[in-house]
């Protein structure tokens, strides 16, 4: 202890003091406050980087999610639209379908009722031919026939017994 | 005692020394012997002068084998006294303690690395315990200690303010030298200073910490060079330095940190007085503490390395000689270690402390 009180050079001490505090503030000023400053600076903007691209990818998940719901709405858009198309086509079809039956309906109706008429005009016409020629054979029969009295008698039982009663 | 952690390192380097010399004292005869002797306490005079600061910046000494004398070739320095008034003058008129300078009416001599006030004649009168009882100035002379100091902190800013600048120039990128220290400020600031002290109040004290982790490192490596320079090794340098973080401390301690040492919480009364006083001791032990880890550390390193040094001229033969050199190199490369790791630990407990001091505790939290 004593060796080292006696090694104390206070000279050396105040030197020591003097130069070792001037080192301190003038190092801080221009040396370690730059150097901090710069190097917190530099870990600041690193960290916003990699913040960014965090976000930015999250940014990109959230577009392709979005994307994906588009193309799904768009999807299910399309098919609704398809089945619309079908049974839209599906009642068109019915509707022209049901208009041509009832058409058609209408056309056999009005040829069954026409028909109807020509056979009744025939009818009428063949009826009325048939009278005539009923007559007319009527006529020359009668004419022919209906000169001797035996044959008159004959033919009048015929048409008797013909004519069920 | 006081060498307490580097106690094995001593006594290994005094067992080599004693233990080898001997053993080639035994093979020599007593002619040589009596010259390894000679040699021997020139070695331990040349050690210990190395140890301590000089006036002058000395490089090389060297015995003129013609006039038999001792050449000193190296740099003289000025010496500054406070006697009366400023006195200064030249170390080279000192001529290492040969000669008296005289300044007006006032005489002043050299004598083993501190400068007295003499007669003309430069008498030294002793006490009982053989120690000078001539009066000394205060003596402020711009020594080899003050020099390397100097030197470094210029080596510092210029390093650290390049550092600085070319983050301005580069875009937040280092370039050059400094780029080599920035994982180490950040390592002060991330590994010493955040985790204790914290991340709220560290800021204010990486100046400090990071001025004090480089200036202790860097002069422990200046000490390893060829040079001979031996700062931190010094009581006055290291006291200086463990003062400063003694009067932070003090400066930015809390009211928690002043509780603790006068009426530590959560203890009964009776252990809170018997612990005051040594919470009190501990305050000024805990410095106490940094300036002799490192005065003895680097002394101790400089002792071991110089003695092996020595070794190889006291056994001047091949097999101790180069087996010395092997035992130098080692530890050098050992003592490279221990520049930076006494710097580590000095900024570390320095970090410690100054946590002590700014920690904060809620009233509720159990301690």
């Amino acid at each position: 202890m004593e060796k080292l009180i006696n090694e104390f050079s206070f000279g050396l001490f105040f030197w020591q003091l003097f130069i070792f505090i001037g080192l301190v503030l003038l190092l801080r000023k221009f040396a370690w406050k730059p150097i901090l400053d710069a190097v917190n600076e530099r870990e600041t903007s690193i960290k916003d980087a990699m913040n960014s691209a965090e976000e930015a990818k999250k940014e990109i998940a959230s577009i392709q999610e979005d994307n994906q719901k588009v193309l799904k709405e768009a999807r299910a858009e399309r098919e609704a639209l398809l089945k619309e198309a079908r049974i839209n086509g599906a009642d068109i079809v019915a509707q022209a379908k049901a208009e041509a039956k009832a058409e058609a309906d209408k056309i056999i109706a009005q040829a069954q009722e026409s028909i109807q008429n020509e056979k009744r005009t025939a009818l009428n016409e063949l009826k009325n031919q048939v009278a005539q020629i009923s007559l007319d054979i009527a006529e020359k029969v009668i004419d022919s026939e209906l000169d001797s009295k035996e044959k008159q008698s004959k033919l009048v039982n015929q048409l008797i017994s013909d004519a069920s009663l | 005692m006081l060498i307490m952690p580097k106690g094995p390192y001593l006594y290994l380097a005094t067992f080599l020394l004693v233990s080898f010399s001997t053993l080639s004292a035994k093979e020599s005869n007593s002619k040589d012997s009596k010259q390894t002797g000679e040699l021997k306490s020139e070695i331990k005079a040349y050690i210990l002068h190395h140890l301590e600061d000089s006036h002058d910046f000395n490089l090389l000494s060297y015995k003129d084998k013609a006039t038999n004398k001792k050449v000193h070739i190296g740099i003289p320095l000025p010496v500054i006294l406070w006697d009366d008034g400023l006195k200064v003058f030249s170390s080279s008129q000192l001529k290492h303690g040969k000669k008296v300078v005289q300044l007006g009416e006032n005489h002043y001599k050299l004598y083993h690395g501190k400068i007295y006030k003499t007669d003309a004649q430069g008498t030294i009168t002793y006490n009982n315990h053989h120690h000078p009882t001539n009066i000394k100035p205060i003596d402020f002379s711009i020594t080899k200690n003050v020099i390397s100091i100097l030197f470094t902190s210029l080596l510092m800013f210029v390093l650290f303010r390049g550092l600085a600048q070319s983050y301005k120039k580069n875009g937040l990128i280092a370039k050059g030298v400094g780029r080599f220290f920035e994982p180490i400020v950040l390592y002060v600031r991330d590994e010493i200073a955040i985790p204790n002290i914290g991340e709220k109040h560290h800021r204010r004290f990486m100046g400090y910490l990071l001025t004090l982790f480089f200036f202790v490192w860097f002069l422990n490596l200046l000490g390893l060079t060829p040079l001979g320079i031996n700062v931190t090794g010094n009581i006055a340098i290291t006291f200086c330095l463990a003062l400063i973080t003694f009067v932070i401390t003090t400066l930015v301690g809390k009211k928690y940190y002043w509780k603790h040492i006068f009426w530590m919480p959560g203890v009964p009364w009776p252990m809170k007085i018997i612990l005051a006083p040594i919470e009190l001791l501990g305050l000024i032990i805990k410095p106490f503490s940094l300036m002799i880890r490192l005065y003895a550390n680097i002394s101790a390193g400089h002792i071991v390395l110089m003695s092996l040094i020595a070794l190889i001229f006291i056994f001047k033969n091949w097999i101790g000689s180069s087996l010395s050199f092997v035992l130098a190199f080692s530890i050098s490369i050992i003592e490279i270690l221990v520049a930076l790791l006494q710097a580590y630990i000095f900024t570390v407990l320095s970090a410690l402390y100054f946590g002590f001091a700014v920690e904060e505790h809620n009233e509720n939290e159990d301690h």
